[in-house]
């Protein structure tokens, strides 16, 4: 009976197993489509042998392969390569950067380039529901077997999920060493943007040209009336670690104002900095600088010193305007430029009454990782696009100043902070940079794992409820367990 | 409860009065959300993380044109949510429509199987199968298409089963064994007795199709890929998922204002069939 | 029935009753190639260990039962079993009330409505809006710092701002609020298309003999309106069970408070993050025994009232 059943779904399914069947034989390392063919393994035994010859073929063969179908010149598009450039991503922002700097990138129309004559194809899927994940799991896994234009050849990652495809076995994202990027092409670029990008072996699969680090955004009028100054230096005595930190929301509580808008403004400081990853091998384990996280925010919301809200929420945003009684938030340079409301009459940031420094602990906030796909048919181009992109000092000059990112480089970043007649009128005309790469200098992102987007949210989620009074540390730990338990099956406790 | 409080004591001219008064607090409540959306719809981003008012803003224009000049293909998508949503409401109502006609009229070997089964699997949740559904479509070669969105609405459990308990008040045999001894063929019959009878239950389920494809997220984002395709809920996911450079409330509000209006168009045209029903029903008497 | 074709001769009987399968095709087919294919794997599928871990595809390896017991002895699933009952319930009951009443009223000739054009089509407007947006204007107005709450405390009912979506019984009324809005006018309208096919000259007779518009109602209108009533009751109740949407945008997907706004379907659209189909089919199968168990339950109690009626 089971296997009739299994017989009927794959006479459905018969040609895509068969050609994945054949891919298989083919390149070994090249997995056939997840879902059927370990079904085709149950019904047939005799399958299983080239299954057990991937398990035995180390995970690099795959790039290796496609290495032997890449010209090994160095020019951006070879002409033996492929002639459409797939690229993946869930917003404009990475086509807006290489559309206006990348040098011969020609605009199509809205979704479609062309470098040389090469067609640049970008799919954009919104991460609304999960979309864009589910579309690169569909997708990646079989890219090798895909139709030429078809074929993904960049896509672009964010840091919460990143290790997920960064370490996903077959790889589906090119190392550096297979692209033919060397550590010295990438020498100027900040560690932790690697860390974040790096596998289990240490093979580096992706680069980015943003380094979003962060610090503390301050109310200067507030920090003058409560702390007696509103210079950077200063105001960070007052916030240098978090024991301090918690000692300034006295003080500040008693004047009137909340020293965060919410609890998780701060959890990404504290998460930034923990000594060991939420998972080690499947347990899942809480780390000190978390639990220092939930035990500073509880004395802080009973004591009425912040709130609990979302972020981007209504009640969150209050604080960019002075009724919102807020003594500052947690973040990045983008924050401060594009989301305090500073084209609106009223605002704090409108005022330019914002000043920036660097915290109780460094963290970073954001950015945008590009990964070749394994599979692609132009690895020439995809490199010279993420080197361009990521190291050419020139392109990244003319992003800092149409695009305000906060590069990837710390020479240029040097370069900025001492450059004395920038000032952001957001903050009052002080020059975050100096900060800025301070921050970035110091993140160290050495210990994220591969369920750290899952592990984050429930976290934050099932805190709020003890927060509030609503439940017990202890339940909501094990709520937390829950909802981890059910996104990563794998994982215990 | 109220209503046979209501019966027993009150005079036509209380029980009127009453019923305005509901009828006013619940018009209020029905739009209330539109003028929210209107309102938004008019101010800024930035103005908006100010919170919430209910005194129009002065943005409407600027945000107008910025959805218009923004990289979404937002005609478009308002052409695709169109095709769409009107062919699976075409196609659910029709071919339920005739499914429950099959069922009602006819006796066959495996009728009551028949209409268990459907009965069954109206009852299995969407989310079930959704992916399963789109691994399918993948190895059938038909991602980024329309058919997905299109052809399985042809098979509605819910809107069978809704045609067919209203054909069972409405829809008297004797008029089919009439049509018969006439000489109407079956599938004539079909076309140009039973469907004409149905109207206000085509209607409704019709507005309640296209409404529901028009708003659908889920499966179209899974679907479609390509930019020139895509429909209108994946363009709002998009702009709601732009960096922080473009991302703009503002437009978004606009936008979902903007993706409203036709369906109430559509919706204005065929209530009438429903609404004016009654209305004819009164007229008579 | 059966008797009176019989006696118009089998030959006949084939002939017209061949039309019964015709019309059936495209259902039968279009359903068996895009429904019944991922349903039939996803059962099959319960009895597997079969998720991905990241990209990396676990099993399928064949558990047996292991699902269905692991989800049965987990006080959980009876927990989000609660929750969905009780934030259907609270959006039922006013959503069946109203709509019976505006149908009574919209029904009842001696009323003599003005505007009940306007007031039928206003009604179904909300439904016309996406739940995503729905959620967001709801999250504006019961902010902490919103105008719900701001009211609230100037007007002096509360000291200080209500938490709406951290309190359970707030967030689970809200919940039901919100499926009232969204869904009452679907409702209303179902009924008052069945209320279309009653002749009203029923209701006109009726008012002759005197006969209060409570009696109209209950003895004219809701025995005509039987078939559709039981409709909107069974698939209120699979919706119901179904209910998805509002919670999960209203609640980020979360069930916050302590996860007792989680329904059955956000507890199995968690399992889908994973694509972890052995669990998530088990559930399924399970939801789907309690759905048809209770519609089985309704359609039975209702068509046997029939009877009495």
């Amino acid at each position: 009976m089971k296997k009739k059943i299994v017989s009927i779904m794959l006479t459905a399914a018969m040609t895509a197993t068969l050609l994945a069947g054949c891919g298989q034989a083919a390149a070994p390392a090249a997995e056939a489509p997840a879902a059927e063919a370990p079904a085709t393994e149950e019904a047939a035994p005799a399958d299983e042998a080239p299954a057990a010859e991937e398990e035995a073929a180390p995970a690099d063969e795959a790039p290796a392969a496609e290495e032997e179908a890449a010209p090994a010149d160095d020019t951006a598009a070879a002409a033996d390569e492929g002639s459409v450039l797939n690229i993946q991503c869930w917003n404009e922002e990475f086509k807006s950067r290489v559309t206006d700097h990348y040098p011969g990138y020609e605009k199509v129309d809205d979704t479609t380039g062309k470098i040389g004559d090469v067609t640049v194809k970008w799919t954009i899927t919104p991460t609304e529901g999960n979309a864009y994940q589910n579309h690169l799991d569909d997708i990646l896994p079989t890219n090798a077997e895909a139709a030429a234009d078809d074929k993904v050849d960049i896509f672009l990652v964010e840091a919460d999920y990143a290790l997920k495809y960064i370490n996903a076995d077959p790889a589906v994202a090119m190392s550096m060493d297979d692209l033919g990027i060397t550590d010295a092409d990438i020498a100027d670029q900040y560690q932790y943007t690697k860390d974040i990008v790096t596998d289990a072996n240490g093979a580096l699969r992706g680069l980015s040209w943003q380094a979003c680090s962060a610090g503390l955004i301050y109310n200067r009028d507030v920090a003058k009336e409560v702390l007696g100054t509103e210079e950077p230096d200063e105001v960070q005595e007052f916030v240098k670690d978090w024991d301090t930190f918690t000692k300034t929301a006295e003080d500040l509580k008693k004047a009137g104002y909340y020293v965060e808008s919410s609890v998780n403004d701060s959890y990404r400081v504290y998460s930034n900095n923990v000594s060991k990853p939420w998972v080690d091998g499947t347990t899942i384990q809480i780390d000190p600088n978390i639990e220092k996280w939930v035990e500073d925010s509880k004395a802080l919301v009973d004591a009425k010193e912040t709130n609990t809200f979302e972020l981007w929420g209504d009640d969150w945003n209050k604080g960019f305007y002075p009724e919102g009684k807020v003594f500052a938030y947690f973040g990045p340079a983008w924050l401060i430029n594009f989301c305090m409301a500073a084209d609106t009459e009223g605002s704090i940031a409108n005022a330019g009454r914002w000043g920036l420094c660097v915290g109780p602990q460094s963290f970073y906030w954001g950015g945008t990782w590009i990964c070749g796909a394994v599979g692609t048919d132009n690895p020439s181009l995809v490199k010279d696009i993420m080197l361009t992109m990521t190291t050419d000092k020139a392109v990244l000059k003319e992003i800092v100043e149409k695009d305000s990112d906060c590069v990837n480089s710390p020479s240029l970043l040097a370069e900025l902070a001492a450059d004395t007649s920038f000032g952001s009128e957001i903050l009052g005309g002080q020059n975050p940079y100096q900060q800025l790469a301070d921050g970035a200098e110091k993140v160290d992102m050495s210990n994220i794992s591969d369920y750290d987007q899952g592990c984050n949210e429930s976290f934050q989620t099932a805190m709020k409820d003890y927060f509030e009074g609503k439940v017990d540390y202890d339940k909501a730990v094990e709520n937390f367990y829950t909802a981890v338990g059910e996104k990563y099956p794998e994982l215990s406790h | 409860m109220d209503n046979r409080r209501i019966k027993t004591g009150a005079s036509v001219t209380t029980r009127r009065v009453i019923a305005y008064i509901v009828l006013v607090l619940i018009t209020f409540l029905c739009l209330f959300w539109f003028y929210i959306l209107f309102v938004n719809a008019t101010r800024s981003h930035s103005d908006m993380s100010r919170g919430f008012t209910l005194i129009p803003g002065g943005n409407a224009l600027a945000n107008w044109d910025s959805l218009m000049h923004s990289s979404q293909p937002v005609l478009l998508g308002m052409r695709n949510s169109l095709i769409i949503s009107l062919s699976a409401a075409v196609l659910t109502t029709y071919f339920s429509t005739m499914t429950a006609y099959a069922i009602h009229a006819y006796e066959f070997k495996i009728r009551n199987a028949m209409f268990t089964f459907i009965l069954a699997v109206m009852m299995i949740p969407t989310q079930v199968v959704a992916l399963g559904f789109i691994r399918l479509m993948g190895k059938m070669n038909l991602m980024d298409t329309y058919i997905p969105l299109i052809i399985p609405a042809i098979a509605a459990p819910a809107t069978f089963f809704y045609m067919k308990q209203y054909m069972e008040s409405t829809l008297p045999m004797a008029l089919l064994e009439a049509a018969r001894i006439d000489g109407s063929g079956e599938f004539r019959t079909f076309n140009s007795i039973v469907l004409p009878l149905m109207k206000p239950a085509i209607a409704v389920q019709a507005i309640f199709a296209f409404v529901a494809n028009w708003n659908n997220y889920f499966t179209p984002a899974l679907v479609l890929t390509t930019d020139k395709k895509k429909t209108l809920p994946i363009l709002i996911a998009q702009l709601r998922s732009a960096d922080f450079l473009k991302f703009d409330m503002g437009q978004v509000y606009m936008m979902i204002a903007f993706s409203i209006f036709p369906v109430i168009l559509v919706y204005l045209i065929l209530s009438k069939h429903i609404v004016g029903g009654v209305a004819v029903g009164a007229v008579k008497g | 029935m059966e008797g009176a074709s019989k006696k118009r001769g089998s030959s006949n009987v084939v002939k017209y009753n061949k039309w019964g399968y015709i019309f059936l095709l495209p259902f039968i087919i279009v359903y068996g190639t895009f429904q019944l294919i991922p349903f039939v794997s996803t059962i099959y599928y319960s009895f597997f260990e079969n998720y991905r871990s990241g990209l990396k595809q676990i099993g399928p390896n064949f558990i047996g039962l292991e699902n269905y017991h692991s989800l049965l002895s987990n006080a959980d699933i009876w927990k989000y079993t609660e929750n969905t009952f009780v934030m259907w319930i609270l959006g039922f009951i006013p959503q069946i009330v109203i709509s019976l009443l505006l149908a009574a009223w919209f029904s009842d000739p001696s009323l003599r409505l003005k505007g009940q054009r306007f007031f039928k089509t206003v009604i179904y407007l909300p439904n016309l809006i996406m739940a995503a947006a729905f959620a967001m204007l709801f999250f504006t107005l019961f902010a902490d710092s919103g105008p719900i709450n701001a009211m609230l405390t100037s007007s002096g009912i509360l000291a200080e701002p209500y938490k709406f979506l951290a309190n359970t019984g707030s967030a689970r009324a809200l919940v039901g609020f919100m499926n009232f809005l969204m869904w009452f006018g679907n409702t209303t309208i179902l009924l008052l298309a069945g209320m279309m096919g009653i002749d009203i000259s029923l209701y006109e007779a009726a008012e002759v003999d005197g006969a209060t518009a409570g009696e109209i109602f209950w003895r004219i209108t809701m025995p005509l309106l039987r078939p559709i009533f039981v409709f909107v009751l069974i698939t209120s109740l699979i919706g119901g069970l179904q209910m998805f949407d509002v919670p999960q945008i209203l609640t980020n997907g979360k069930g916050a408070p302590d996860r007792t706004t989680m329904t059955l379907i956000m507890f199995l659209n968690n399992h889908l993050f994973s694509k972890n189909y052995g669990m998530s089919g088990a559930l399924s199968v399970i939801l789907l025994i309690i759905t048809g168990i209770l519609s089985f339950a309704v359609y039975k109690f209702t068509t046997n009232q029939e009877n009495y009626g």
